[in-house]
């Protein structure tokens, strides 16, 4: 018989998932699946008009329709001063319309009904009465003279501009440009594309008439920081207000952000007394809730003769909607765009931006990215590919020349941010070598000269995740560190509590093998809760990949101070010296004794029936953990691609991702991770778009129009890895969620930059599409 | 309207609106809560059902057209024997993250596997194809539809740590 490797579930193993088995059952909990006795339903009234002003709110006839019970209106919001919301940007967002409709979608009012069928009946019988203004739907159009005002409830707004932002060193930059043999610049504007979990936004409110407690059940990825904006939005008590995140069908950055629905379903159960649901059907979702992207950048790169960069200048117009609410740290006003030197040595750089407003959706959530790392990684794998093929270089020869080299970490980049680890030349060289690169470039040459069109594409991304220092990162004034509670009961098994909150991303599975890792308990023995803010530490949420870097390291930590603790006890129990104990994953046996031990399992029960005199009962405790830095991520990603000369369309041949995430704790997760963005960010790269029309009508409001990719269109991806260890996390992990939809669209877009690269085609703006391709084509001369 | 139909094997019936969809009398009148609402245009597969046998996106379908007929939600693909070759191999190969797509994908692969069963990756990539995951990259939902086809041929038995996830989590 074949020996068996038991699986206790430590770092490094690929063990099945302990959240599988309720999901595979259909007995997942998620936020539509919540009924609460008596509870109603609300169905929410958007404008039609992307800008207008409302003469009148009809509510007559809504109001006697069957099973209505009320029909709330930014009017009656106003009574409770809650017409208007802070947002996460320190602007201010209508929760339902009173003077203005600001964008297509926008709230005006809201029926609350028996069932959901009749709040929509109802909802359809509200008569709004609006004058049409006309609609600003880009940075140009609200720069432009004579633009409407859009933000005219502002009183010190006079034009459409919100904020202007600079990073690094305009006067260095400038000299540096004046001595550069050559400049390459490159224009590209990353549409506004939309998260679309599967899952959308919702929230079940049930406010109790007679404690004044709030149990509020919500789609959040940040339940306290949501908590926390509850407590000062609507002025509720904090200790009265309980945030519970169920089950939750993908978030991507989209249920970051507090919405209108949820201020008027708590505001609607306050008044009512009974509970309330509301849960946006898929096109509130893509017209109304967490857009992403929609920034116009131009950079310019300066090389010397030998190809070596000297500087680097971005300026970003950056499309925000209609209020500034982007989820980001306070002290930034782009994100943290300016990591867009990326993973090259530029001695200097300036990055300037300028944030307006116009008749859109609010919102700019980082989509399965850190706070604006997508944009800044596109900008910069762009430019440098357009910069390689301007020179004549070997887009792989090019980016090796310019990388910072691994004895110079950690780097600190021209705009301050401190990279901790890296080894780019070693990710480049694995994914090279996976692809078979020199043999592949031969091959391009050879079909080229066949006449085909075809080419390959390369992306090397730093990420800065894992958010973040306290000193320099906080939300509201929140510090985002995180945290983790574990309570080792007397039978050994354990409890582990989590200030994050997983949307899919597999945390009971990974978490408990941290604690496997540290304390030795097996993983299958370690439940792992989160998403109750009644039960779990405090937390800043799930998203910018921080789980790991931060509650990951907090979960590594409290794990350490009870094995401190574990081994005070075995030396009670062994009588012996805690210094002479030696530590055996899940044991401590005396020095020069292997067979003198204590498990885990001994010990937590002596913890609470046999411990040494003064020592206090119990084995728990809680780690709030501040990083010291962020993670940086790094990858290589390759693809090769091929276009049909007839019709444009592209098709990806390859698709070979190396990333490094530094240690694995799950290799499985990691990689199933990995696939998803991969696939996210072919979506992005060549089918996902929400646009407008020049009225400000929103064009993918329904997945007829926002194409998803589905399994027919959606490539193959063949991953490798390598461990570059973050020095300061105390595993050494770094997160990796969202590398692959950060690296990938460059990776894809370029392919096709160099395919078309013989026909004088610089750039295409995403989604590369086939008509977009073929235009491309036909203009270069090509008329097959 | 009274509606009756024979729902993962037992009779069940109601009294509803002749607009009501089945996949909101699947989850409100009888509480099956494992078939979701994804985009309520047919386009995401979420809310997919088995009707006699066939895969059909319960937003589209009223439930009075499913008076008679008989009705597999993912509530019904285990048995008392353990779970299905499909469960196990979605849990196997990691054909799952967030969970939301889940029933619907395992109830394709299902039906497919009743039609042909053994399914290129390219059979399987079309068959799936009315069904959109935003987590996988689909890479693993293929292999786990390869991975019951495999199950089913040589009847295997549940594997160990399958069968302790089976008591896991309810």
């Amino acid at each position: 018989m074949a020996t068996e490797v038991h699986m206790h579930g430590r770092i490094g193993e690929p063990i099945k998932r302990k959240e599988d088995a309720r999901f595979i059952r259909g007995k997942g909990n998620y936020l539509d699946d919540i009924e609460l006795p008596g509870m109603l339903h609300m169905a929410i009234l958007r404008s039609p008009h992307a800008h207008a002003r409302i003469k009148s709110v009809d509510t007559a006839e809504a109001s006697k329709m069957p099973g209505v019970i009320a029909v709330v209106t930014g009017e009656l919001m106003a009574q409770h001063k809650l017409a208007w919301m802070p947002t996460l940007s320190y602007d201010t967002q209508a929760v339902l319309a009173t003077d203005k409709v600001r964008f297509q979608g926008q709230e005006v009012a809201a029926v609350i009904a028996e069932t959901l069928y009749q709040a929509e009946d109802a909802r359809d019988a509200v008569v709004v009465d609006y004058d049409v203004l006309p609609a600003v739907i880009d940075p140009e159009g609200a720069k432009a003279a004579g633009a409407p005002v859009i933000r005219d409830d502002k009183e010190d707004q006079k034009d459409n501009h919100i904020y202007h932002w600079e990073s690094g060193d305009q006067a260095t930059t400038q000299a540096a440009f004046a001595k550069a043999d050559k400049v390459i610049r490159l224009h590209t504007f990353y549409p506004r594309c939309h998260p679309a979990p599967m899952e959308t936004c919702g929230i079940v409110a049930d406010v109790n008439g007679a404690t004044g407690r709030a149990t509020i059940y919500m789609t959040s990825q940040a339940p306290h920081l949501h908590r926390t904006v509850f407590a000062l939005v609507a002025g509720l008590p904090e200790e009265n207000i309980r945030i519970v995140s169920p089950d939750i069908g993908g978030g991507f950055g989209n249920k970051v952000p507090v919405y209108p629905g949820y201020v008027v379903a708590t505001a609607a159960s306050l008044l009512i007394g009974r509970p309330v649901k509301w849960v946006e059907d898929r096109t509130e979702n893509l017209i109304s809730t967490g857009f992403a992207r929609d920034f116009h950048m131009t950079g310019d790169l300066a090389v010397d003769k030998d190809g070596k960069m000297l500087a680097l200048r971005v300026h970003l117009d950056s499309d925000n909607g209609a209020f500034f609410s982007d989820a980001q740290p306070t002290k930034v006003k782009a994100g943290l765009f300016h990591i867009v030197t990326g993973s090259y040595d530029i001695p200097t750089a300036h990055v300037t931006a300028d944030g307006y407003y116009t008749n859109k959706a609010p919102g700019g959530v980082a989509y399965r990215c850190s706070f604006r790392v997508t944009e800044a990684s596109y900008m910069i794998e762009r430019l440098v590919t357009n910069a390689a093929i301007e020179l004549g270089m070997d887009q792989a020869e090019f980016r090796k020349k310019n990388f910072i080299r691994k004895d110079q970490f950690p780097y600190e980049s021209p705009t301050g941010w401190v990279y901790d680890s890296g080894d780019y030349h070693k990710a480049m060289d694995v994914a090279l070598e996976q692809l078979g690169y020199n043999e592949l470039r031969k091959d391009v040459e050879a079909r080229r000269a066949k006449g085909e069109v075809t080419g390959i594409g390369i992306a090397s991304f730093t990420e800065v995740v894992g958010a973040g220092h306290g000193k320099d990162f906080d939300l509201l004034g929140v510090r985002m560190f995180d945290s983790a509670e574990l309570r080792v009961h007397p039978t050994g098994k354990a409890l582990l509590r989590m200030g994050t909150k997983s949307q899919g991303q597999g945390h009971e599975t990974t978490f408990a093998q941290i604690v496997t890792e540290e304390l030795g308990i097996p993983a299958a023995d370690v439940l792992v809760e989160e998403g109750d803010t009644d039960t779990a530490p405090y937390g800043l949420g799930t998203y910018a990949s921080r789980s790991t870097p931060v509650a990951g390291a907090a979960t590594a930590m409290v794990s350490r101070k009870l094995r401190d603790k574990a081994r005070k006890i075995a030396g009670h129990l062994l009588e012996a010296d805690e210094e002479d104990l030696v530590w055996d994953n899940g044991r401590f046996y005396v020095k020069g004794s292997p067979d003198k031990a204590k498990t885990i399992q001994e010990i937590a029960f002596a913890a609470y029936s046999n411990l040494p005199d003064g020592m206090e009962a119990g084995l728990e405790g809680v780690h709030y953990y501040d990083p010291p830095n962020m993670t940086y991520p790094f990858g290589t990603y390759a693809v090769v691609v091929d276009v049909d000369k007839g019709t444009g369309q592209v098709k990806v041949r390859r698709m070979v991702a190396v990333d490094d995430c530094g240690v694995r704790i799950n290799p499985m997760i990691v990689e199933g991770q990995i696939h998803g963005g991969l696939a996210e960010g072919f979506g992005i790269a060549f089918m996902q778009l929400i646009t407008f029309d020049s009225e400000g009508n929103c064009i993918g409001s329904n997945f007829l129009d926002y194409l998803l990719p589905t399994a027919v269109e959606t490539p193959s991806f063949e991953l490798g890895e390598t461990v570059t260890p973050s020095p300061h996390h105390p595993l050494g992990a770094k997160g990796v969620g969202e590398s692959p939809t950060v690296g990938s669209p460059a990776a894809y877009v370029n392919a096709v930059i160099d395919a078309l690269s013989p026909y004088g085609v610089t750039n295409i703006d995403m989604p590369v599409t086939s008509d977009k391709v073929w235009a491309a084509l036909r203009a270069a001369g090509v008329n097959e | 309207m009274k509606v009756s139909m024979t729902v993962n094997g037992s009779e069940r019936s109601g009294d509803v609106e002749p607009r009501v969809l089945l996949v909101d009398f699947l989850r409100t009148n009888l509480r099956l809560t494992g078939t979701h609402i994804g985009c309520d245009t047919s386009s995401c597969g979420a809310c997919t059902v088995l009707i006699d046998g066939e895969p059909v996106k319960s937003c589209t379908q009223l439930a009075v057209q499913a008076d008679g007929r008989a009705i597999t939600t993912v509530e019904g693909l285990a048995t008392a024997a353990g779970l299905s070759p499909m469960q196990i191999g979605f849990h196997e190969e990691h054909g799952l993250q967030c969970g939301f797509c889940t029933p619907g994908m395992m109830l394709v692969g299902t039906a497919l596997l009743e039609h042909n069963p053994n399914p290129t990756e390219e059979e399987i990539r079309w068959a799936i194809s009315g069904n959109i995951c935003r987590c996988t990259g689909y890479m693993n939902i293929v292999k786990a539809i390869k991975h019951a086809a495999a199950l089913r041929e040589s009847s295997e038995v549940v594997p160990r740590e399958t069968a302790a996830a089976a008591t896991g989590g309810e």
